[in-house]
């Protein structure tokens, strides 16, 4: 085994576990993430020529606690060192530690590390950021490329945010059960931004793309150590579903393409055949969460054959209960297109209009609003509501795509007969 | 005399591959199968969903239990299986040593005969 490349994917692997327990032994997050570097380091420098270790994770655990607790000595001989029981310069040391840290150590470590990154008093840019840094172990030049800020402002976000954390406090006992399912919501959210913060950004070449798979990753991650948590599942099946269509989100120039128009051949019906499968094992439980209706919404459109073969009544029915579940203006607006299919444009149009307070500054509002006013007729309040989409557009993509819709109006208007 | 290959391999890895580590692992692999089936010796080829997406039944005090993936405590799991017909175990061991060279996910191949069986029918 002399590929290195090889070498970094095993060690990618092993970050969330082994940076975890660093994490507990050593209770402070710089030197956890100092002593796994140099954990990595002697990885490199050892793998090539003796093979990978039979636990790579545990190998990286014993190497990394040794050299951190040299590191602490080094540095502060007034402070307090672990107990030296727990460390131990014995031959056999490593399959010693590989025993005592089953699945169940490896969950609360995991899980306390993922509940770091989304700590509540830092703002979500700051969880997702500190998250891709700390547990996905990507450079910082890396997350600033992705968020379009210079490496220095980047690092001092970064920096800034784990001061926020070290000053909070991270509670290290085992989470009770009720605690746990709070710690899983939330890390399921931070997953979630990531993805999104990948997807939103459209352009599948962009390097913020390649966060939905980083956060597809963790998922899978979560969902190993929690086999059995449907709302996990959910997740997974809803960010597969979703990434499952990206190859055929775009045309040949970057425009984007609506679900109804896009081309079903070039979905990945691996990735949509596993979601479904998770799906249905979720739905087992028998308890519905709002990931788990996302999933089944994104699922009905995979699962139709044609845009119009698309099942908009259950749709609608869905996009019910998740606003009762987990009421938004958001989910309002997404059951109105449900709702236009159904009904037709002019009852989809009452009920965006009821969330024009809530969501004046978001552009699928505007985008959505417009296209009821043109389907309508109402070309010059249509044309109003695209420019303030096009203000608000997140991507070049996206304000191309209502640029579009306006041309369209456009020609409409000059040619009412083409209609 | 058929063979079953079960390829076993660390999940965490093999998923923490990107999409071009990914195509370039399938390519070789695909280059090792290619002569065995040219000469009409190769079989189903299998690859398995990940441990998540999989159920388990298992035989419980009276009904039996319907549990999410595998055990939790394997680490290694059966990621998917080849299915070959070949004369000597010789040649399915050095199938399989040419299979683990170029798949680094693999931690290892086992070698399983069997024969096919449908009821009423007489086995060969």
């Amino acid at each position: 085994m002399t590929d290195i490349a090889w070498i970094d994917v095993a060690l990618t692997a092993a970050r969330p576990k082994a940076l975890g327990a660093l994490l507990r032994y050593f209770r402070d997050l710089d030197i956890a993430e100092e002593a796994f570097q140099e954990a990595c380091l002697r990885a490199i420098r050892t793998w090539p020529d003796k093979g990978p270790p039979r636990d790579p994770t545990a190998w990286l655990i014993f190497v990394g606690r040794n050299s951190g607790i040299d590191a602490v000595r080094k540095q502060a001989k007034t402070q307090a060192l672990p107990d030296e029981d727990l460390i131990s310069d014995k031959e056999d040391a490593e399959s010693d530690i590989a025993d005592r840290l089953d699945d169940s150590n490896y969950r609360d470590d995991i899980l306390r590390l993922l509940f770091i990154c989304c700590h509540p008093d830092l703002p979500a840019t700051q969880q997702i950021a500190l998250a891709l840094r700390i547990v996905s172990g990507l450079s910082v030049q890396q997350i600033a490329r992705a968020f379009l800020v210079g490496e220095s402002a980047m690092e001092q976000r970064i920096t800034r945010a784990k001061g926020r954390v070290a000053k909070a406090g991270v509670p290290f006992e085992t989470p009770g059960p009720e605690e746990r399912a709070e710690r899983l919501a939330i890390v399921s959210t931070m997953i979630y931004l990531i993805f999104n913060e990948g997807y939103s950004q459209g352009d599948p070449k962009r390097e913020a793309a390649a966060f939905s798979d980083e956060a597809i990753r963790l998922g899978r991650l979560l969902l190993r150590i929690f086999p059995s948590e449907p709302e996990i599942m959910g997740l997974l099946a809803l960010m597969l579903l979703q990434i499952s269509r990206r190859d055929a989100r775009f045309d040949a120039n970057g425009e984007l393409v609506l679900l109804e128009d896009q081309d079903r051949s070039r979905w990945n019906h691996a990735l949509i055949n596993e979601a479904l499968n998770l799906l249905d094992k979720a739905i087992r439980h028998r308890r519905p969460g709002p990931y788990q209706l996302q999933a089944a919404i994104a699922a009905l459109h995979s699962r139709a054959k044609r845009a119009k073969d698309t099942d908009w009544e259950e749709i609608d029915l869905l996009y019910g209960v998740l606003e009762r579940l987990q009421p938004s203006p958001v989910v309002t607006l997404n059951r109105a297109v449900a709702v236009s299919k159904l009904k037709g444009p002019e009852e989809a149009l009452k009920l965006v209009d009821t969330l024009g307070e809530k969501l004046d500054g978001y552009f699928y509002y505007h985008g959505l609003r417009g296209g009821l006013l043109k389907q309508m007729g109402r070309a010059r309040e249509a044309r109003e509501a695209f420019d303030r989409a096009i203000a608000l557009a997140n991507s070049a993509a996206e304000a191309a795509h209502i640029r579009l819709q306006i041309d369209k109006l456009q020609s409409e208007h000059a040619h009412p007969a083409a209609k | 005399m058929l063979y079953a290959i079960l390829c076993y391999a660390n999940e965490e890895t093999v998923f923490s591959w990107s999409k071009e580590e990914e195509d370039a692992v399938m390519a070789k692999l695909h280059a090792v199968q290619a002569p065995v089936a040219q000469a009409g010796k190769l079989g189903p080829v299998g690859r398995l969903m990940p441990t998540t997406a999989a159920t388990t039944v298992r035989k419980g005090k009276e009904e039996p239990l319907v549990l999410d993936g595998p055990f939790a405590e394997t680490k290694e799991a059966l990621l998917g299986f080849y299915v070959v017909d070949f004369e000597t175990l010789d040649e399915a061991v050095a199938f399989s040593k040419e299979l683990s060279a170029v798949n680094p996910g693999s931690t290892s191949y086992e070698i399983r005969p069997f024969y096919v069986f449908r009821p009423g029918e007489a086995s060969t």
